[in-house]
């Protein structure tokens, strides 16, 4: 018997998750600034703590370094929280807990520990939130050892990558893109995975392949559909997990479109495009390509406020659509 | 509980037996002697190492703040937590470690507490409540309070025993885990070392209040000094603050005066304190002075202390041998507990 499917909003989803995991591990609970009767800054814990109470959806002081140590510690001796970071920008000040206590001890501590710790965090721009409200930060966290990180683009997705994260025995960061909160899309009742080591293909293609995730992925769909007007088919992988990243996926769908472009809102130096791009240039799918890989990043400056500007400062639907053309056309 | 600065502690009155020590039993006594000294000379001995090359990456010695260690855990079952810090041999011992996995890890081996891939600034014990050593000043004080929001949800009854230094009490993790566990009224004991130096840093140069314990009226929580040196004082304190945390009455922020008599670590070359007030806190020793007490409150004769520490001396020799004789970890498993593997995932 499948589970009936619904049209559900991302942050429904996610929440709908939360609350699968906690009706069923009495160990999971949620905290976080503001998570409680106001629901969170982006509404995503919403009526949650109607439902399980203050001790399972807990408030915490404005106190991210403590907070995130807290979670550490209460991870580390028997529970499973789910920390949420109001802002992916506030990691900064938890850095410390995540990076090198979170991520470390198992290992640090020959395994004899392990952290069921997920933070969640809203990422991204397009809100106006400007350069401390809107960053990207995923490449900071993937390049860390012991980390698995987390960029859901689908309602479906988010609620299915939500529910292995709890089950992950290791810490889980998972980036919520801010824009993609308010959209809908098919999403079962009840208990499903999506298991954090397999990229999605979104869409089929023969001319080439574009890589993107989150938000991102959606524009890259968009792009997709005027490319197909023109005769330009792309092939669109969300990878939808970055550490690890499921690279065969990639590899396979480059092997046959023999181009390659990767789109993400950070800045693009330093970035997830330049893992990706050498790891295709490291291994057997680079002799099938017959042009060179392209990055599409944010720009190389902190986010701006004024609309234009902001919008300026990341890909956007044209300028991948733009960037595919050339690079199927043999003009890049 | 008196608040008693360590410069002008009162020698032993023996005729003023700590109440205290009812509580802690002549054997739990005995035993807190066996663990000072067992301290003592597990990091004697690592220096030995160190000196002699034997040993790799650095250390930080306690020596001279047994009793804080010894006192503290006193008031602690298995079941409780610790945390701990860089300068951890002691809390670690003090918790029940076996000094042979101890010292495997300080060499390196794969039969080390973190089977060497920790060293000495991250040995852990989990199964004895030691959730390790930190190599982040004040890294362990937010983990300790989520331990104890652990215990105070799973209802299991323990308490958590934060160590940190007094430069730790200038880091934000100290400030933002009082304030979040007096909030929550959880069960944690902060237990400052105060050994008067952050590295070089003397504590009056690091720290707007007269003594960490001054701290603990901004978070609403009792706040004692006690002389770290004394057993008496610290382990007196510590029951208190335990006996609170388990009736639910939340956290304790107790102030160890205390002095570290070696260097901070091995780079250290003592320039910022004098020779005269290294040798003024030798003369204060805590075991010494512990001992001499027991001795005459008939607790531990001076044969039975002569045993203890003939025992104390065999354990760390089978403890270097078994350390010694232990393999190095195999490159081949570099890659191994980044991640929990499927099967071992607690589920
Ligand atoms: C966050 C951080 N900052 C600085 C250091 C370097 N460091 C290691 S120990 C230490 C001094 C700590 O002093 P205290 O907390 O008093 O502990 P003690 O060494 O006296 O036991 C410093 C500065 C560190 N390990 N972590
Ligand atoms: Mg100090």
């Amino acid at each position: 018997m499948t589970a009936p499917i619904r049209e559900l909003g991302f942050a429904e989803a996610i929440r709908e998750a939360l609350a699968i995991a906690m009706a069923e591990d009495e160990r999971v609970f949620v905290m976080g600034e503001d998570v409680g009767v106001y629901g969170g800054a982006f509404q995503v814990t919403g009526d949650l703590v109607q439902r399980f109470g203050e001790d399972r959806v807990v408030d915490t002081p404005i106190s991210e370094l403590g907070g995130a140590g807290v979670a550490v510690g209460a991870a580390l001796t028997g529970l499973k929280p789910v920390f949420e970071l109001q802002f992916s920008d506030f990691s900064t000040l938890a850095m410390e807990q995540i990076v090198n206590q979170a991520a470390k001890l198992r290992y640090m501590l020959g395994g004899s520990v392990s952290v069921p710790l997920v933070v969640r965090m809203p990422t991204g721009s397009g809100l106006g939130g400007a350069a401390q409200h809107s960053q990207s930060l995923e490449a900071w966290f993937a390049h860390v050892p012991g980390l698995k990180v987390v960029e859901p683009t689908t309602p479906y997705d988010a609620k299915g990558l939500l529910l292995a994260a709890i089950d992950d025995p290791d810490p889980v960061i998972f980036f919520e893109h801010k824009l993609l909160y308010k959209t809908k899309g098919p999403v079962p009742e009840g208990r499903y995975v999506v298991p954090l080591d397999r990229a999605e293909t979104r869409r089929a293609g023969r001319d080439l392949t574009i890589v993107a995730a989150g938000v991102m992925a959606q524009k890259a769909l968009d792009a997709a559909t005027i490319l197909a007007s023109e005769g330009i088919e792309a092939e669109v992988i969300d990878p939808r997990v970055l550490r690890p990243l499921d690279m065969a996926t990639v590899a396979r769908s480059v092997t046959r479109t023999s181009r390659l472009l990767i789109v993400y809102e950070g800045a693009k130096s330093f970035g997830i495009g330049a893992e990706i791009a050498a790891a295709i240039a490291e291994g057997e799918a680079f002799g099938h390509l017959d042009a060179p890989i392209l990055r599409l990043g944010g720009a190389e400056t902190p986010i701006p406020y004024s609309p234009a500007l902001e919008r300026a400062a990341v890909p956007q639907v044209e300028d991948i659509v733009a960037a595919a053309r050339r690079l199927a056309r043999g003009e890049a | 509980m008196t608040a008693a600065r360590a410069e002008d502690a009162p020698p032993v009155a023996v005729a003023n037996r700590p109440a205290i020590y009812d509580r802690v039993g002549a054997g739990g006594l005995r035993e807190a002697l066996r663990r000072m000294h067992l301290i003592r000379r597990f990091e004697e001995t690592a220096e030995d190492f160190y000196v002699r090359g034997k040993s790799y990456g650095t250390m930080h010695l306690s020596i001279g703040q047994e009793a804080t260690a010894v006192g503290v855990c006193a008031a602690l079952g298995d079941s409780d937590y610790v945390t701990s810090t860089h300068r951890g041999h002691g809390h670690c011992i003090a918790k029940g470690a076996e000094v042979g996995r101890m010292f495997a890890e300080f060499l390196g081996r794969e039969t080390g507490y973190c089977r060497g891939r920790g060293g000495s600034m991250h040995i852990a014990d989990p199964a004895k409540g030691n959730l390790g050593a930190n190599g982040i000043v004040g890294g362990g004080i937010p983990i300790a309070v989520g331990a104890a929001l652990s215990a105070k949800r799973l209802r299991t009854g323990a308490v958590v025993a934060s160590f940190f230094g007094d430069g730790a009490n200038n880091e934000g993790a100290f400030h933002e885990s009082l304030n979040i566990a007096s909030l929550w009224k959880l069960p944690v004991l902060f237990v400052c070392e105060n050994n008067q130096y952050g590295m070089s840093v003397a504590f009056a140069r690091s720290t707007a209040v007269a003594s960490v314990a001054d701290r603990a009226a901004a978070y609403s929580m009792p706040g004692v000094t006690v002389d770290g040196n004394d057993f008496a004082a610290v382990a007196a304190a510590a029951f208190e603050a335990a006996d609170r945390a388990r009736r639910g009455g939340g956290p304790t922020l107790v102030e160890c005066k205390t002095y570290r008599t070696r260097g901070h670590s091995r780079s250290d070359r003592n320039r910022y304190r004098t020779k005269d007030e290294i040798e003024a806190w030798k003369a204060r020793d805590p075991i010494e002075r512990f001992e001499r007490e027991l001795s005459a409150l008939g607790v531990a004769t001076a044969a039975d202390a002569a045993s203890l520490r003939e025992a104390v001396e065999r354990e760390i020799a089978d403890g270097v041998a078994f350390a010694e004789a232990s393999p190095a970890p195999s490159t081949a498993e570099l890659m191994r507990d980044v991640h929990t593997p499927a099967a071992a995932a607690p589920r």
